[in-house]
């Protein structure tokens, strides 16, 4: 962003102002997630930085918080994260089935009513999640699926699902259907041509969005708060519920190994979406 | 020639055109197909759920249905005078049911809300009616206390007898309908709830406005910059936006903390004293920060990708034209991402008027949204059918301000990243 040579002195200062400005936001959004990342390796138990971090020293920083976080039986952390996993694995799965089967038939052009089931389709990432929450624990009150894995997965594929058929049908927008219709002229199968022509193709935009899912279930608070029981505990509950009564550094070295799998996720996320971009021919 | 000749036909000898219009029959049936299981889960699992919450709001059956004869024998009395023998003895038959199941104390409490003090007639009547002879019930249960002769007490019954309501509705906006059927506010030190509408409505306002503010300057910058650096820049954007909710608002409980590091620095600075800490958290003042971060990546991203497709030789043209670059900015290219501006708002407001986790970590008491008040019904007082009313209160104006963006803006395709 080099200014030309003629730029005015007040313009010129006006930019640098700007990018003042810029650099404010920035630090603004990135400098609080590297707060944590210090402290969970602090040897004292408050979450402010002691005198001897400050210093450096080696003797101020130390993994017993980690240690706690696996080995601690206060919080069962281990528990949490297993069902976490669990939960947020087959969400993922449901909602990328259901939401890819309903963008192929969304992105048809003799679908009927398209906008009004759109409407349908994407409503549980309009409507506010205290909302969402209230009606789905009365659901699955009254079925029996409270406080049952199944109800809390269930329930996260209702809030996945949106993400999988907006990304699954902004990548068939740019889809050549002559492909598929050259594929059944030369005798492929409907399941044939999905597998070997559809689907690899529409890859990056399903695990994209399965990404999404894949992150709303395994930081969904909100409806879990209403839907779990003591045996249903997942990451963000036992966070919750730590934030809420006592902040132990515990729950930074958990956070601290958040972060770092949301690094991974970023990275993948990057990863496809360049593949998708270079695949759909989508050249910057 | 005649029009029957004039049709195509195909190789099995159907009209073309018919043979199209069944082919086309099967694609929509075939398209449909692919929709329906996630239309039909989401039906069942979420839609139907919203509706019940719109019954469970409005459902007032449970004091219908523990005075069924009651209500029956009340049907002719106009409510002026004391009612007749027969609703006397009708209550009593009702009330005595209750007594012996032992629900008579959920009556109690109901119509103590209809008619303060209501509760201790009840109560001692439960205690004398098992002496009650039969016949002449209106003498004996006037004789139990003096306030069944009050025709007051008889319209409170009176009033319960629909089997809908909307006073949670009007509960929710600090309103009830008093005993003459008026619709009054409650009193001044009890309006609690218009409190928390308008603090939710502007706390979504200004953390909205926040997020414009901050997020205009750098999705432009990440726009027009080279792209090895936006891309790298572009990470301080999306790391945020793919880290848990419950990790941001812990970092920001950390920092604003009162012996934390914004306050360390506010005392380094010399700004404040250090015995003289501000209180940053548990306040409006946490709520605002912490919500403006986290939701900042939801107006950087939609702005991105809007101003990522305004060609920078407009500008130039606005400029070689003799426009300022103040004027050239506000007449040329400030208009062309007013769609960015569109989506990014209304995302942000539909997310902050809806907030649960960040108000109720950070937020303390003056920062507590509706959100809050919903979740605190549901599971602290178990009015589940006042927490449906609010929820669908706040439902309503969400699809509100969703409807009047459409009109305004128009919902294109929403975009992720």
């Amino acid at each position: 962003m080099a200014l030309p040579k003629y730029t005015e002195p007040h313009y010129r200062i006006w930019h640098y102002f700007y990018l003042l400005i810029c650099g404010c936001v920035f630090f603004f959004l990135i400098a609080p997630l590297f707060v944590i990342f210090p402290l969970s390796f602090n040897a004292e138990e408050f979450l402010v930085f002691s005198d001897g971090m400050k210093r450096l020293d080696p003797d101020a920083f130390s993994l017993r918080w980690y240690k706690d976080m696996i080995y601690g039986t206060k919080n069962p952390w281990g528990l949490a994260a297993r069902n976490s996993f669990i939960i947020a694995i087959f969400a993922t799965l449901g909602s990328i089935i259901l939401g890819t089967l309903a963008a192929l038939g969304l992105s048809s052009r003799h679908m009927p009513y398209k906008g009004l089931i759109m409407a349908i389709l994407i409503s549980p990432m309009i409507v506010p999640l205290i909302i969402s929450g209230v009606a789905i624990f009365f659901f699955m009150a009254k079925v029996g699926l409270a406080a049952t894995h199944l109800g809390i997965i269930l329930a996260h594929i209702i809030l996945g699902t949106p993400f999988v058929v907006i990304t699954v049908t902004a990548t068939l927008s740019g889809f050549d259907h002559s492909i598929t219709r050259a594929a059944s002229s030369l005798g492929s199968s409907p399941y044939n041509t999905f597998m070997k022509i559809t689907l690899p193709l529409i890859l990056p935009g399903v695990i994209s969005g399965g990404l999404f899912a894949f992150v709303t279930s395994f930081d969904e608070v909100v409806v879990v708060l209403f839907l779990a029981g003591l045996d249903n505990t997942t990451i963000p509950i036992q966070m919750w519920t730590g934030l809420r009564e006592q902040l132990s550094p515990t729950i930074l070295a958990v956070a601290t190994c958040l972060i770092i799998l949301s690094v991974l996720i970023l990275l993948t996320a990057e990863l496809l979406r360049r593949r998708s971009e270079r695949l759909r021919g989508i050249n910057r | 020639m005649s029009s029957e000749t004039g049709k195509i036909l195909t190789t099995d000898g159907i009209p073309l055109e018919e043979s199209l219009k069944q082919a086309e029959k099967k694609n929509k049936i075939k398209a449909f197909l692919l929709v329906a299981p996630l239309l039909l889960f989401l039906i069942i699992t979420y839609m139907i759920p919203i509706g019940d919450m719109f019954s469970r709001s409005i459902d007032d059956k449970m004091v219908t249905n523990m005075l069924p004869k009651t209500y029956k024998a009340m049907e002719t009395w106009d409510g002026k005078e004391l009612p007749p023998e027969e609703v006397f003895e009708a209550f009593y038959l009702d009330y005595k049911i209750l007594v012996k199941n032992k629900t008579a104390g959920k009556l109690q409490t109901q119509l103590n809300y209809e008619k303060n003090g209501f509760k201790s007639v009840l109560k001692k009547l439960a205690r004398k009616q098992k002496k009650f002879e039969e016949g002449n019930y209106k003498e004996q249960i006037m004789k139990v206390h003096k306030r069944w002769r009050n025709v007051e007490y008889w319209r409170a019954i009176k009033r319960r007898a629909p089997s809908y309501t909307y006073s949670k509705y009007l509960k929710g906006v600090d309103m009830y309908s008093n005993e003459d059927g008026k619709i009054v506010q409650v009193s001044e030190d009890r309006r609690i709830h218009r409190i928390l509408w308008i603090r939710t409505v502007e706390v979504a306002f200004f953390v909205t406005l926040f997020c414009f503010l901050m997020a205009y300057p750098i999705a432009h910058l990440l726009a027009t910059l080279p792209m090895k650096y936006s891309n790298l820049l572009m990470i301080c954007v999306l790391l945020p936006f793919w880290t848990s909710l419950l990790v941001r608002t812990a970092s920001w409980m950390i920092l604003l903390q009162q012996q934390g590091i914004v306050n360390d620095f506010f005392v380094w600075t010399g700004l404040v004293a250090d015995d003289n800490r501000p209180e940053m958290m548990y306040n409006k003042t946490g709520t605002y920060v912490a919500m403006t971060q986290i939701l900042l990546p939801f107006m950087v991203l939609p702005l991105y990708s809007v101003m990522k497709t305004i060609s920078p030789s407009l500008m130039r043209a606005g400029k070689s034209l003799g426009a300022t670059p103040a004027v050239a900015f506000f007449k040329v290219y400030f208009p062309l991402t007013i769609p960015g501006i569109g989506a990014g708002c209304l995302l942000v407001f539909i997310l902050a008027i809806g907030y649960y986790i960040t108000p109720a970590l950070v937020g303390g008491a003056s920062g507590t949204l509706i959100s809050n008040q919903i979740a605190y019904h549901m599971k602290s007082t178990l009015d589940w059918s006042f927490a449906s009313a609010m929820g669908l209160m706040l439902l309503t104006g969400v699809l509100v301000i969703y409807w009047i963006y459409n009109k305004l803006v128009g919902v294109d395709n929403i975009k992720l990243g």
